[in-house]
Parts: structure tokens; sequence; C-alpha cells
């Protein structure tokens, strides 16, 4: 168990900062976190989070061995259809071992790299939150290292309280160890899908207030650099896992399934990186071109579906040396004025924006942290270096607030604690569980140093 | 902690008098500041600066420091994160001018300026990155100056205390750097503040606030060096190379 002392950032790539990373194997955490010093300790996965939410500066970073491919995951139960998965595996792992065997996994962000831990601690959500909510609806159960070495199993009814508090709760109530979670049942590892093209963001909004309920998956694609008549023009993908029927006589292993990159960005891209304001208004301007007017049940790959951007490794080094900032939020339905002047605000200022993406959310969770709520959210990057940068973001967050939405954890690089305790009302009630398991404060990252997440508030 | 957008929480200025580096504070002012540490001498002319700080959501604390007594400089800045917790910047401002026809000849004032532009400067400096370098995160930025890339006869003690510094902080730099500590020296050239009233602008004079924001740029660039203003860089690396005898003829105040 050797500790490295290194500097992490997370996949933003700004404000990094050093830790002792020590690389162990489950059986190895209890001293690890026994030995903490007084900067404490934290699990990192695979560092997708955009922020420092997987950075502990000047204390400890664990990072577990996981074990990989066929060992990812234990057997599907196909009754119950769940499974048992080691906290350190990614869901591109799991998929590998469990789409051939006709499962897949409930919730998949944009990348599949991510870990099953990560994806608890930040309660992802995916394409089809409207629908099946975020992955801390999908787990059945899970095994939680806590700050005095001793290990709880939890679940909606073990320590329900625990349970909800680690969902969303960003590893600050402990280690996931393993979790059992709910599959979903599919015949191909092919989705159908629909595209429409829209014109503006009144369409937008429109179509999928109307239609996503007859999806499971729904998502569009906004152009931040068309103004005017053309604002908020979207490319709106719907669609479903692929039914056996649906595939044409002859494609061979209804349920083959490869993960695969086509090439990866060199560690060293020219300052100012290559995405700018005239690369990324050619590239918007293609593929919003390229999409079709509408078109019904084409048949993707899950990769293509989900993860498009997972085909380019390290894509995040496009952005340079600055890094970039990702900045997600969600405003209630209702709202739906206030969401057109964030865009407004941001088409304005010329930020350019590569493909951001607008959805719509379904029911919250029990978790006092989780960021998914009932309303429209919208997620895009931005190179860190944007001139004013700094200015615009506060204020879209007090608009954001003001209109009773938030952020989300496990984008967010800039806010302020104010900010979150305004948008998490109840982060007392988080607090209190959390500290309940761990008074000493072992659980500790730069996250939640730099939004006071610890800190009981008097001030409120 | 600094975001994203390198916008830092907590703020220490150590000569908190100085016109520079309150204009480099007031740079990087923003919504994310909580607390700005004020450390002077002179601790009513700090409370002056301070009040100009001071928000409902900026807390300013003036807090007595000479950079003369080195023996105090550990529990200055213990003391300091100690009540706000981890420290993202840290400007080191202190330093006198001094007057060269005193301390070029009078040996008490020629340490009492060699004492607070270098022996001080280590020290407090020193402290400072030890903090920075447990809580693994933080910038310290080091006021050295173009005086003391070429060490002219008009100013040798002030001059030669800025060389050290400035190489001290250099090498400080490197090491620290692998602590996840960020080291930035800054040489300003002549700067139009407090500590040059009366003397006469040298050739590409500047103003506290100009330094300040490149400043503050080269800290979000991540630059280990940044000349105010930058032309300097170019004029320097030609004069460090001049010949003695054409050096000592260059009219340089």
């Amino acid at each position: 168990m050797a500790a490295v002392r290194e500097r992490l950032h997370g996949w933003g790539r700004t404000a990094a900062t050093a830790a002792e990373v020590r690389e162990l194997a489950a059986a190895e955490l209890p001293e690890a976190v026994r030995t903490a010093g007084p900067r404490g300790a934290l699990a990192r996965g695979l560092g997708r989070s955009y922020g420092d939410a997987a950075q502990n500066s000047g204390g400890t970073v664990l990072r577990l061995h996981g074990p990989v491919g066929d060992a990812a995951a234990g057997p599907v139960d196909p009754v119950a259809g769940c499974v048992t998965v080691a906290a350190g595996t990614s869901l591109g792992d799991l998929l590998v071992a469990i789409v051939p065997q006709g499962w897949f996994v409930q919730v998949l962000p944009g990348t599949r790299h991510v870990t099953v831990g990560g994806a608890i601690a930040s309660d992802i959500h995916g394409k089809n939150h409207h629908v099946e909510g975020s992955i801390g609806n999908h787990v059945l159960s899970m095994r939680l290292l806590l700050a005095d070495g001793s290990v709880e199993d939890i679940a909606p009814d073990r320590r329900p309280e625990l349970f909800w508090a680690t969902i969303g709760g960003m590893g600050l109530t402990g280690v996931v160890l393993d979790a059992t979670l709910r599959l979903l049942p599919i015949e191909t590892s092919r989705m159908a899908v629909d595209t429409d093209r829209l014109p503006d963001l009144d369409a937008v909004f429109a179509a999928m207030t109307e239609g996503d309920d007859r999806y499971r998956y729904s998502v569009a694609w906004i152009d931040l650099l068309a103004k005017g008549a053309h604002l908020g023009r979207s490319v709106l993908t719907r669609g479903d896992h692929a039914r056996l029927e649906q595939l044409p006589p002859g494609s061979g292993d209804p349920l083959a399934y490869r993960s695969r990159q086509l090439v990866a960005v060199p560690p060293i891209v020219p300052t100012p990186g290559l995405l700018n304001h005239a690369t990324i208004a050619a590239f918007n301007e293609l593929w919003f071109r390229k999409a079709p007017r509408h078109r019904e049940g084409e048949l993707v790959g899950t990769g293509t579906f989900f993860c498009p951007l997972d085909l380019v490794g390290h894509w995040n080094r496009l952005y340079g040396r600055q890094g970039m900032l990702q900045y997600q939020f969600v405003v209630p339905f209702g709202q739906e004025a206030t969401m057109r002047r964030v865009i407004e605000r941001l088409v304005a200022s010329g930020t350019a924006s590569f493909l951001a993406v607008l959805k719509r959310f379904g029911v919250a969770n029990l978790a006092p942290l989780s960021f998914p709520s009932p309303g429209w959210t919208l997620a895009l990057d931005i190179p860190a270096g944007s001139h004013g940068l700094g200015e615009m973001l506060h204020e879209l967050d007090q608009v954001v607030l003001d209109a009773g939405g938030r952020h989300y954890f496990a984008k967010d690089a800039h806010t302020t604690p104010a900010a979150i305790r305004r948008g998490y009302p109840r982060l007392d009630e988080w607090r209190a569980v959390r500290d309940g398991v761990d008074p000493g404060r072992v659980w500790q990252s730069d996250l939640a140093r730099r939004l006071d997440l610890l800190e009981r508030s008097s001030e409120m | 902690m600094d975001n994203a957008l390198g916008q830092p929480q907590t703020i220490v200025l150590l000569g908190g008098t100085s016109d520079i580096g309150l204009a480099i504070v007031r740079e990087l002012l923003s919504p994310a500041t909580r607390a700005i540490v004020l450390a002077c001498r002179d601790t009513s002319k700090g409370e002056r600066a301070a009040g100009e700080l001071r928000s409902d959501s900026v807390v300013v604390e003036v807090v007595p420091f000479d950079a003369a007594d080195p023996s105090s400089h550990a529990a200055l800045v213990e003391g300091i994160g100690g009540r706000y917790g981890d420290i993202d910047v840290v400007i080191l401002a202190a330093g006198l001018l001094g007057n060269a026809d005193v301390t070029t000849v009078d040996v008490a004032a020629a340490t009492e300026l060699a004492t607070v532009n270098f022996t001080g400067s280590v020290s407090v400096t020193v402290a400072a990155a030890n903090l920075l370098r447990a809580q693994g995160h933080g910038a310290i930025v080091i006021l050295s100056s173009v005086a003391g890339e070429r060490v002219r006869a008009a100013n040798p003690v002030y001059g030669g205390t800025k060389a050290g510094l400035d190489g001290f902080a250099q090498g400080l730099g490197d090491l620290v750097a692998a602590d996840g500590v960020h080291v930035l020296v800054v040489r300003p050239g002549f700067v139009r503040s407090a500590m040059t009233a009366g003397l006469k602008p040298a050739p590409l004079s500047t103003t506290p606030e100009h330094v300040a924001r490149l400043t503050v740029k080269g800290l979000r660039a991540g630059r280990r060096t940044v000349w105010a203003p930058g032309a300097l860089r170019y004029v320097f690396s030609a004069l460090r190379h001049v010949p003695a005898p054409i050096w000592r003829r260059l009219p340089l105040g």
C-alpha cells in the first residue's frame, strides 16, 4: 500500500491539488482509514467528475483495485434481475459482462468510464431520468465502509437515512465497497432511435413536453451558438432498446457487444487548445445540418447513443492547458422562461459551448443531496479561460437559484457555499446523518472544503 | 479552495498596506472571496485599507506583522491558518526601497533593509510554504523587482535583496510544485506608488493596478514569472548581457 504524493484534478483539468494517493485492495482500507491524517481520506474512482469532487488536497486519496474483466461483476440473478458488483468497477466493464446475457444498467450517463462507487456518490442520471430516475433508485443494497473501519450493509429498508445520505453524498459518508444493482432486461444490444431536428427553443420545449413520455430515453443537443430566430435550435434524439423483431434478419448475435474507442487525444495540445469559438461554431453547424429533419427507428449501437464522446479518448485535453468547466443546473417545470433567459445570456456572451444538452427530469428520489428534481436541466462545457466567465456564471447562478433551481455537485467547479445552501435546503439534514457516522471528519474532499459541505451552518 | 476559474476564497497579504499588494487583492476579489488577512506593521493604516475591502460576504482582518522580526513569522502564519482554514493565496509585498545614499554607507541601515527585504521575506515565505504544502494547494506571489535582475549602482542593497529573494522564490517554486503549491515571481519595473513617491519615474513605468492585472492573469495561467510591464522582460534580457564597462556608463538612474 504505497502512498505517492500526486497532483490530481477532475475531468475539467482545472484547480489541481496534491494528495497522498494510495492504491489498495478493499481489505487494506480499514488500515488506510485508521492512519489518515488530519485532512482525512476520500475514495476516487475514474476521475470523471468535472471539478474537485474526487480530490482531497493534503489528505489521503484511496484508489481501489477493482476486479476487472469477467470478474467485474458477480453472476446476474435472472429472477430478481440484479447483480452485485465491486464499487471500483466501471459501468463500461459491467456492460461488457452483462449485455451478452441480455441485461443493461438502469442508468447510464454520458460516459461509460465511471465507477459504480462514483455513480452512487454522485447519484448520476441518464437520458431516462424522466422515466426511471437516477441510479439511487436502482441500488437494492450496498456495503459501506465507515470511518471507524466497520462495514455496514445498507438498503432503502436497512439504515435508510444512511443509505440515502450515501446516494449523492459525494463519498463523504464512507467508501462504498460493493452494490447490488437492479438491471434492465434487453433483447438486443442495439438502440432504436427517433431523431428530430427542431428549429428553436419553443419547438424543443413543446416536442419534449408532449412526447417524452412515449420514450425511455430522451435528450436534446442544443446549439448554443445559434442566435435570434434560431435560438435554442436542437437535435432531439429519443429511443429505446431495440426489440428482437426490430433487427433486420441475418444481423448475427443480437446481444453482441463491444466497447470501443476510435482515437485518443495526445497529452500535449497546442495552447490555447483546439476548441475555440471558430472550431466549435463550425462543428455545431455541421452537426445540426447532418441531422435529419425527422427520422424514425434508426438502429445504432448503445455506445453511439449513450456515450458518443467515449469514442475519443481524453477528449477533455482538447481544451488545452486552462481546461474547461461544465455548468449544469436544473430549474423546475414552469420555469421555461428562466431557461430561455439563461440560454439567451450564454448565447449573448459568445461563450463557445460544444454540444450543450437539454433534458427533462422526472421525480426526485429521497436522497437529500441528489441533484435531479422535476424540471429542465441544461449541461454545457465552457473553456475555463473564457473572458468574463466568472461574472457570467455568478449571474446565472442567481437566476437559477431565484427560479428554485440548483447545481450538480459532480459537475460544479465554480459556485459558492451560499448557492449550495439555497439549492439544497436539506443540507443540514444530510450533515446530521453524516456527522453521526463520521464525527471525527475522516471523509473530506476539496469539493466539501470549497462548498462548506461539512460545516453546520449557523449563519443560515 | 480556489475554484476552476482561479478565484481564491482566502487571501493573505503580507505587507498589508502595500499599494501593489492591495491592488492584487482587489483584482482577486470575486463572489468566491470569503476572507482577507492584511498583515502589516502599521495596523491603523491597514484598518483603513480593510474598510475598503470589507463587505457582507467578505471578512477582513488586520494583524500586526513585522518583517524584521523573523522569529514571529511561523506563529503568525499558523495563527491565520488556524482561524481561517486553508489559505489559497499568500502575497508577499512587504519591502522597503531604502535611501541608497544611506544604505550604501551606513551599516545599520543596510542591515535593516536586508533584514526586511530578504531575511524576513524568506522566513515568512518558508512559514507560508510549510502551511500550503501541508494543505496540498495554494499560491504564493512574491513581489520581486526588475532591480534584482541586474543590480545597479544606483541602489545596490535594494537590488541585491531583490536578486536574492527572486532566486530563492524560483528555487522554492520548483521544490514545492509537487506539493500542489504554485509560486509566482512578479518583477515590476518602476511603479508609481507610495514607495516611489517623489522619485522621477523611469521609462516603462507602470501602476499598481496594471501590475495587479498581469499578476492575476499570470496566476491563473500557472506562470512562474510575470514582468510588469511585459516589455521589461525583453529590455532586461538584453541589459543582463551588456558588458560591465558599458553597463556602468548607462544612464540608469
